[in-house]
This record gives C-alpha cells, sequence and structure tokens, in this order.
C-alpha cells in the first residue's frame, strides 16, 4: 500500500513504516518558539531539568509576537530569550518578521522535513512539502532535550483544487472557502494535502496561506508536494541537506474533496469563527472602520502586491483606518524596492514593523473600539482577537481588504481587476 | 480516581483564545495572576465562579486554535479539576495531557450549567448526581493515559527520564 505525504515523511523520521492511529515516536528536524506563549519554551526545559539543546543549530528562538516590547513584561521575557540563546548558541532573530516567514525565508525548515513550533500556526511551512506542526511548551522542552517528540500517525485528507481561479479570487478565498465548507474541526488530528491544477499553478506565497490556515479546520498539518516552484524558492535558501518527499499515486486516503474553483467568489469569514464563511455576495455594503492586512498568512509580498495594485492612485475611505504590518523584513524590503510602500502611504495606510501587530499582538497594535468592524487578512475573527471583545472581525483576501478599505464598507474586488 | 464538582458549560468550538486572552499573554507572565482572567472575554467574572474541583464541559472540538500552554495552565491553577467535551482540538489535547488536566471524551449533550458531576477517572463514567444517568468516557490511548496517570509530562519525562513507547 502506498502512503501519504505524512505518513512518508513520519515514517522516515520514526525509521519504520508507520499507520496512521499509530503512536510513533519521531526524530525532529527544527523546532521554532517565540516570545509570546507561557511558560516560554526556555522556561519548560529548565523545569524538565534540561540543560544543553539537543542541537542548537536546529533550535530557533525569535521575537515576533510583542516585538519591539510594548511593556516591561514583554522586555523582561525578551532579555531572557536573548540571555538563554546566547547560553546555548542556539539561531535567535529579533525583528526579522514573523516566524512562519522567517523560517522558510531563512532555510531552517526545507522540504520533507519534520518540523514542530510553539504556534499553532506552524503548518504555514507545510507549504514546502514538511510535517510541520503546532504544539506546546511542554512538548516543546521535551524535543528540545531529546531531539525527538512522539506523534499520533494522522488519516490524510486529499484536497484537489481544479479549474482555474478567476480574477479578484485568490489563495485566502480559497481556504476560507474550504473551511466554511469542511468547518472548524472537520479535519481534527488529520493530515492535510492540497493538490490539483489550481495549487500546481499557485505561488509559494499563495501556498503558504492556505497551508497556514489548515490549523483552522483542526488539522494536525496542511501540506503541498514539493514541485519546481518549491525547489526552485528553496534554492539559495537552504543550508543543509533535505530529502523531498512526495505521495504515493495509491496512497490510501480518508477522504479525497473536490473543490472546483472557476465559479468561486471571493469568500469573507463573517464574525465570530473562522468557518463562518460566505460568498461576499452575502455581506457585501456592510459598513467597515479598520482595515488589517497583517499576519503570516495575509502580508507576504504576493498579498502587498495585490494590496497596491488596487490602493494605487486611490485613497482609503472617510473614517477608515488602515494598518499594514508586512510578515517580515526581507518582505518589507521587497516592498521597499518595488515602491509598495509609498503607494500603501499615499492611500493611507499606517505600517508597521515587521511581526505579528495587527494579529494576534495582543493589545500592541491596532486595537479596535467597541463596536468596530475590522475586515482583515488575518487567519483568526474570535471575539476579542485584537485586544477587543465588543468588536467584529471579519477575514477576506488582501484585494477585498483593500478595496473595502477604499470604500469604508466590504466591497468586491473583483471590478478592479476587469480591465 | 473519583472527582466530585459543578458543571460549568460552554458551546462548541471554545478557542483557547476565550480561554485566556492574547492581551494577558502580552501584559502577564505569571500562570495564577493569568488564571484570573480564565473565558474572561466571553464570560466575565467566570473565575470567580469557580469552586475548586469543578469541571468545564465543552461541546465540539473544545480548545481549538492557538498553541497557548497557558490556556491549559489557567483551567489547571482556577481549580477547574477536568475538562470533559464531546472533542477535543489536538494541540489543547497534548498541552493539558501534558500539564496534568484530565481530559474526558463522552457525550456531554444532555449535561447543564450548574449540574452536579461525579467522575470515576479509571471506570470513565460521569455520573450527573442532579438529573441522574451515567454517560461513559472514550479510553485514552494507553501511552497518553501513563502521562496523565503520572500526573502530566513533567513527572512522566523526570521518571522515565525521556520516552517509554
Amino acid at each position: 500500500m502506498g502512503m501519504t505525504l505524512a505518513e512518508k515523511i513520519l515514517s522516515r523520521h520514526a525509521g519504520k513504516d508507520v499507520e496512521p492511529g499509530e503512536i510513533v515516536l519521531a526524530k525532529i528536524d527544527a523546532t521554532v518558539s517565540h516570545d509570546s506563549n507561557r511558560p516560554l519554551a526556555l522556561e519548560s526545559f529548565q523545569q524538565l531539568g534540561g540543560k544543553k539543546l539537543f542541537d542548537s543549530d536546529r533550535v530557533v528562538m525569535l521575537l515576533d509576537h510583542h516585538y519591539p516590547a510594548m511593556a516591561e513584561t514583554n522586555a523582561a521575557v525578551h532579555q531572557k530569550i536573548r540571555e538563554f540563546c546566547k547560553e546555548q548558541g542556539c539561531v535567535f532573530y529579533q525583528g526579522e518578521g514573523i516566524c512562519h516567514s522567517v523560517m522558510p525565508e531563512e532555510g531552517h525548515v526545507l522540504p520533507g522535513d519534520l518540523v514542530v513550533g510553539t504556534d499553532s500556526h506552524t503548518c504555514t511551512s507545510g507549504a514546502l512539502g514538511a510535517f510541520a506542526a503546532g504544539i506546546g511548551s511542554t512538548d516543546m522542552a521535551v524535543t528540545l532535550i531529546t531531539g525527538k517528540l512522539w506523534f499520533m500517525v494522522p488519516e490524510t485528507i486529499r484536497m484537489n483544487v481544479t479549474g482555474e481561479l478567476p480574477p479578484g479570487v485568490f489563495a485566502k478565498d480559497v481556504i476560507l472557502h474550504i473551511i466554511a465548507t469542511i468547518t472548524a474541526e472537520g479535519a481534527t488530528y488529520q493530515a492535510v494535502e492540497f493538490a490539483g491544477p489550481v495549487i500546481d499553478e499557485m505561488s509559494m506565497d499563495g501556498r503558504f496561506t492556505l497551508c497556514n490556515m489548515a490549523v483552522e479546520m483542526g488539522a494536525k498539518t496542511g501540506m503541498v508536494a514539493p514541485d519546481k516552484t518549491t525547489l526552485d524558492w528553496v534554492k539559495g535558501r537552504a543550508k543543509r541537506d533535505f530529502t523531498p518527499e512526495v505521495p504515493d499515486p495509491d496512497a490510501n486516503y480518508a477522504q479525497v474533496m473536490e473543490f472546483d474553483a472557476s465559479n468561486l467568489s471571493p469568500y469573507v469569514a463573517t464574525p465570530h469563527q473562522v468557518d463562518n464563511g460566505v460568498p461576499i455576495e452575502d455581506v457585501v455594503g456592510t459598513p467597515i472602520n479598520q482595515a488589517n492586512i497583517v499576519s503570516c498568512t495575509g502580508s507576504r509580498m504576493e498579498d502587498l502586491r495585490i494590496a497596491a495594485s488596487i490602493l494605487k492612485g486611490r485613497k482609503i475611505g472617510e473614517g477608515v483606518r488602515l494598518f499594514v504590518v508586512p510578515a517580515s523584513k526581507e518582505i518589507l524590503k521587497t516592498a521597499l524596492t518595488e515602491g509598495l510602500i509609498e503607494i500603501l502611504l499615499d492611500a493611507g495606510a499606517s505600517i508597521g514593523s515587521p511581526n505579528c501587530m495587527g494579529c494576534s499582538a495582543g493589545g500592541h497594535f491596532g486595537v479596535p473600539s467597541d463596536g468596530d468592524v475590522v475586515i482583515t487578512t488575518a487567519n483568526r475573527n474570535f471575539k476579542g482577537r485584537l485586544g477587543n471583545p465588543n468588536a467584529f472581525i471579519y477575514l477576506a483576501s488582501p484585494a477585498t481588504v483593500a478595496a473595502s478599505a477604499i470604500e469604508g464598507k466590504i466591497a468586491e474586488p473583483r471590478p478592479y481587476f476587469s480591465s | 480516581m473519583i472527582l466530585e464538582g459543578v458543571a460549568h458549560v460552554f458551546g462548541d468550538h471554545i478557542n483557547t483564545d476565550y480561554i485566556i486572552s492574547g492581551k494577558y499573554k502580552a501584559r502577564l507572565t505569571d500562570l495564577d495572576e493569568m488564571a484570573k482572567h480564565i473565558m474572561e472575554d466571553i464570560r466575565p467574572d467566570f473565575y470567580k465562579q469557580i469552586s475548586p474541583g469543578d469541571f468545564i464541559v465543552g461541546g465540539l472540538n473544545f480548545g481549538m486554535g492557538s498553541s497557548r500552554e497557558a490556556a491549559a495552565w489557567v483551567i489547571k491553577k482556577a481549580g477547574i479539576s477536568a475538562v470533559l467535551a464531546k472533542t477535543f482540538a489536538r494541540i489543547f489535547f497534548r498541552n493539558a495531557i501534558n500539564v496534568g488536566v484530565p481530559l474526558l471524551r463522552a457525550d456531554t449533550s444532555g449535561i447543564q450549567e450548574g449540574d452536579r458531576l461525579r467522575v470515576d477517572l479509571d471506570a470513565g463514567h460521569v455520573e450527573n448526581l442532579t438529573r441522574g444517568g451515567v454517560v461513559t468516557t472514550h479510553p485514552l490511548p494507553p501511552f497518553i493515559q501513563k502521562i496523565l496517570n503520572a500526573g502530566g509530562m513533567e513527572n512522566y519525562f523526570k521518571t522515565h527520564g525521556g520516552f517509554d513507547m
């Protein structure tokens, strides 16, 4: 019997052929943890009696959620992480961007890898054909000490996205539609393989957007089998050897789902659940107060290009706030070179330094006031997600967010692409 | 082990942002302090309503969303003895086991706010002392049960000096 991509990667890392449902101990290629979750990974490491990291070159710690520090609390946490990294000699970043951008950009996660991170959106790196999963601090501590972690081998759902994306419809619309279809728990404990013609044609940025949100349907990870697009992107970034895997043609899937993108409308997730997605026609005209182009799923290079293409030569609506936070310094630098930041500033945007601001930073940046309606390219619209439980958050593509910022209400992006 | 307490009933899809809001991850580092804000965005003052030993009862997909282990910790620190739900999200599931919060998968639809429950962890039974009736819980895989029996991953890890698969 053939294997899915998840089964192949877990088999290689467990040193034996695995089957869904089995609990195995597997070798970890890289770990990432940040400054937000309590206890900190390093605190759990110390609590478990950890003295030395399993491999300091494969351990990444970075400051992204509360960097630059907003208060003494964060500053103290940052100092603690800096000191730990210095003492252990592990990889450390501050101000480089969100961990899920930095990990692939800097070549810490590669095709065929098994990677864990203390952040639920660690699954983003599945876009490279890695098995990447979010875990908590104690699981991370165990990994930091032993270089291994236990996994229940997941079943895999194959999602084939067929047809062709219409103008004005993007990866974010695809994933919001998929999550609305399968629900927030539809893929719990399972791995998801995204495939089909739309995925084959999709850029790495689009694939990152897609895989990032696999956790919003409960999945352990979301993945795209590596192809030329993947290997071209990885070239020049990889600093170590890697072994790409692809699923076998006769792999056994728990479910195979087909999604035809050809007639897909832009999708919008309405408050307060990510699986409350509807075609834009259902919510068009809803007045907004704030528009955010932010996060590891919604502020990549392609997202900024899409937003700037709409905002070029236009102004955001009166009474609307537009916050743009590039997902990494690499993206910000490219956006500067391409003149996109100037376009966004001229349109009326405020620009944040590359990090988790405006998504989950918890009262750090762009906190809405009571009753505010926010439309954002982020991945979660839970009540209170932006620091105020009395605000209403809608999730959409960068095109829909940009069009909405201009019109002051949830707006159709498609007319902006119909020249 | 037998646990007895009052049920605090929440609906489906309770996410970890609701269990402990991101703003307190930014402002606080002490887990006991964070526990005072448990479920604050959806049930203000919930912390004050908890008596030690009480249960949180959820529906589908309890603990979805963020990987924050603090969500499991604040449940423990607030004095909750176990969480019952129809299903659990996977990262929360691992975190709760790791910090030693028993999770019971069972049909929770008959349990109402304020019901008094008696939970037999070994037999896997939940008895509703207010309304009568017993529901059976899904047993955990033996490996995971061992971690829970040790009181969490820290004790398990120190006892076994690593994993004992």
